[in-house]
């Protein structure tokens, strides 16, 4: 099975975020894959232990999400590619197009990715990824089954089934558990497909040290926008960003003393009176 | 874009049949957006029965046209047939600007929506300005609220923007004179390729969402088991509220990841945020400061909670919470101030 994982490389979540001249100070900081496309990585490695295959990485980012990637070779993925975002205009319209063109090159039966991304945090990329290469999806994923389809003797032997022969039916199934605001959703689709990440689904592995020593003779191409199937109108963003803000301040209040009656007796008063909620 | 040719299109989004305040809101923003002279249209997506009652309302908060589409595959939300219903009504209406909730649907159908008109999308908005000249600027969190950016769209593409709920205002009422019409638009769901299998319905809830939520009662590391979350649990109950919790709590296992609150997990605005036995984790803070009263109760006087709390307690959860649930109890039996 040929699998595709979208990653992107995110701040830590543990970074404070820091904005000088109109730009976030990246001085210093540590990057990660974002969290969600770890999991998304963690289960293409383990549907590949099961079914077989390659997963193959992509990226779409500047040239230090190239670290990123490596670190993804050391968990186990077999090749990486990184789209140069130079040209991109940091929009999701332009990043979409940039990555459906490079993903639809590799033919996938499967594309992982995550839930979204903790920096923007839009959760628009990999769906729109999805539209533009017709897949269904699955969003929020909590467990995933794959099965592989086998074509029943019954089926193969009805003559009125020759013209399902001419468009196969699909290799595989997915069968996906998935969080939903009404509860736990099980949604059966054929693939190719898109499934996103939801955390939960896994528990992701830290790069072994073999592992890091092989990730270095790994395949990781680095492509230019030129060098993907793009129309003029897939690169022109269609947004843009206007100011970088710190959120507003919050000053800390107030501690209530008192034995514990009475600091719960105050909260419960100050939560009617001061701040006017009840 | 000049304000003459603006039309919007609201998916107004339903719960259970009945609609969700998020719709309202997103067509307060419509409204906002159009400016005068444009047009406001919704869209009501399978609504059942429940249907005519939602298409009143947005009719009388300012929808100028309600478009109701039934479908038996519109029944429950798929995404796929969600989709195409949208698309649809975008074929129909062929709306400037395409407006949803941030909702787990809106998620799922706004980048389709956006990737299918060639449009550009902004997600999660926290706020919307608009000038006379006809300029709109849409305010939304970076990092789950560690900063904050302002963002336009370009000229020559579709909008399409999900609104974060609890943040805009709701569309106000309209004159009786000037409430809009309500048609059905006709629809066939097209072959889907994803089947439902199950649904395991959430039981405790109560139908509201945490992102939805006025009132959250938050553990973390501090309620030291499954079992602690429950005088969280009747505190929350009383009150009206729903349960969160810190990542530390969803990683030791005493409680579900959907309930995750920072910046893996949700964020969230809601009114009253008490965070109970949660140090306060820079990743935890980023998904809940923007709630307008935040109350903590921790041990730790030196717990990173504080800093950003209203309210502070520092005493042992398992003794304060009972006894707030009591104080409330008999506080909301009482006439207010």
């Amino acid at each position: 099975m040929n699998m595709v994982v979208l990653v992107k490389q995110t701040f830590d979540t543990e970074e404070k975020i820091e904005l000088a001249h109109g730009a976030i100070n990246e001085d210093h900081v540590k990057f990660i894959i974002n969290p969600y496309d770890e999991y998304a990585l963690e289960e293409a490695l383990r549907l590949r232990e099961k079914h077989g295959g390659r997963v193959t990485v992509a990226a779409c980012g500047p040239s230090r999400a190239a670290e990123t990637l490596r670190t993804a070779l050391a968990m186990g993925a077999d090749e990486a590619v990184l789209i140069e975002e130079s040209g991109l205009g940091e929009d999701g319209h332009t990043i979409a197009a940039a990555l459906a063109a490079a993903v639809k090159e590799l033919a996938p039966d499967l594309v992982l990715a995550g839930l979204f991304a903790i920096d923007r945090g839009a959760g628009s990329i990999a769906l729109q990824v999805a539209e533009r290469l017709r897949l269904p999806h699955a969003a929020a994923a909590l467990k995933i089954e794959i099965h592989r389809n086998v074509e029943t003797p019954a089926a193969a032997a009805s003559p009125a089934d020759t013209e399902l022969a001419q468009s196969p039916s699909p290799d595989f199934t997915a069968v996906v558990q998935r969080d939903t605001e009404w509860g736990l959703e099980t949604v059966q689709l054929p693939l190719p497909a898109l499934i996103t990440a939801q955390q939960g689904l896994n528990e992701p592995r830290y790069p072994s040290l073999p592992g890091i020593m092989k990730a270095k003779r790994k395949a990781l191409h680095h492509l230019t926008i030129a060098e993907l199937d793009l129309t003029p109108d897939d690169l022109n963003p269609r947004t843009e960003r206007l100011a970088l803000l710190s959120p507003p301040p919050r000053a800390a209040g107030r501690k209530l003393a008192g034995t514990p009656e009475e600091q719960a007796d105050a909260l419960a008063g100050l939560l009617r009176s001061e701040a006017k909620l009840f | 874009m000049s304000n003459c040719s603006r039309t919007a299109l609201v998916f107004a989004e339903c719960a259970d049949g009945k609609l969700r305040r998020v719709a309202l809101e997103a067509l307060g923003a419509a409204r906002q957006l159009v400016q005068d002279g444009g047009a406001v249209h919704a869209v009501l997506v399978g609504g059942g029965t429940a249907a005519s009652e939602a298409a009143a309302e947005l009719a009388a908060r300012g929808a100028g046209v309600v478009h109701v589409i039934d479908d038996p595959a519109l029944a429950q939300f798929a995404p796929e047939a969600y989709a195409a219903a949208i698309g649809a009504a975008v074929a129909a209406v062929r709306p400037s600007m395409i407006l949803l909730g941030h909702t787990a649907a809106g998620r799922e159908l706004a980048p389709r929506v956006a990737a299918a008109v060639r449009g550009g999308h902004i997600a999660d908005v926290t706020a919307v300005e608009t000038t006379d000249g006809g300029d709109a600027v849409f305010t939304r969190p970076l990092y789950a609220g560690k900063a904050f950016e302002r963002r336009r769209f370009l000229p020559g593409a579709p909008w399409v923007i999900t609104v974060r709920p609890n943040n805009l205002p709701l569309a106000d009422g309209v004159p009786p004179d000037r409430q809009g019409v309500i048609a059905a638009l006709p629809f066939t769901a097209p072959p889907l390729s994803t089947t439902v299998l199950a649904i395991a319905r959430k039981a405790d809830a109560g139908g509201v969402d945490l992102a939805e939520a006025d009132i959250i009662v938050a553990g973390g590391r501090g309620v030291r088991s499954a079992a602690g979350f429950a005088p969280l649990q009747a505190l929350a109950q009383t009150l009206g509220g729903v349960l969160g919790a810190s990542r530390g709590a969803c990683d030791a296992g005493y409680c579900d990841y959907s309930l995750q609150i920072g910046q893996t997990g949700k964020t969230v605005t809601p009114k009253l945020y008490i965070a109970c036995g949660i140090s306060g984790a820079i990743q935890h803070l980023a998904g809940m400061s923007q709630s307008r009263v935040i109350v903590a109760i921790n041990k730790d006087p030196e717990a990173p909670i504080f800093s950003i709390a209203d309210y502070g307690i520092v005493g042992d959860l398992f003794e304060i919470v009972p006894l707030l649930t009591k104080r409330f109890q008999l506080l909301l039996s009482q006439p207010g101030d």
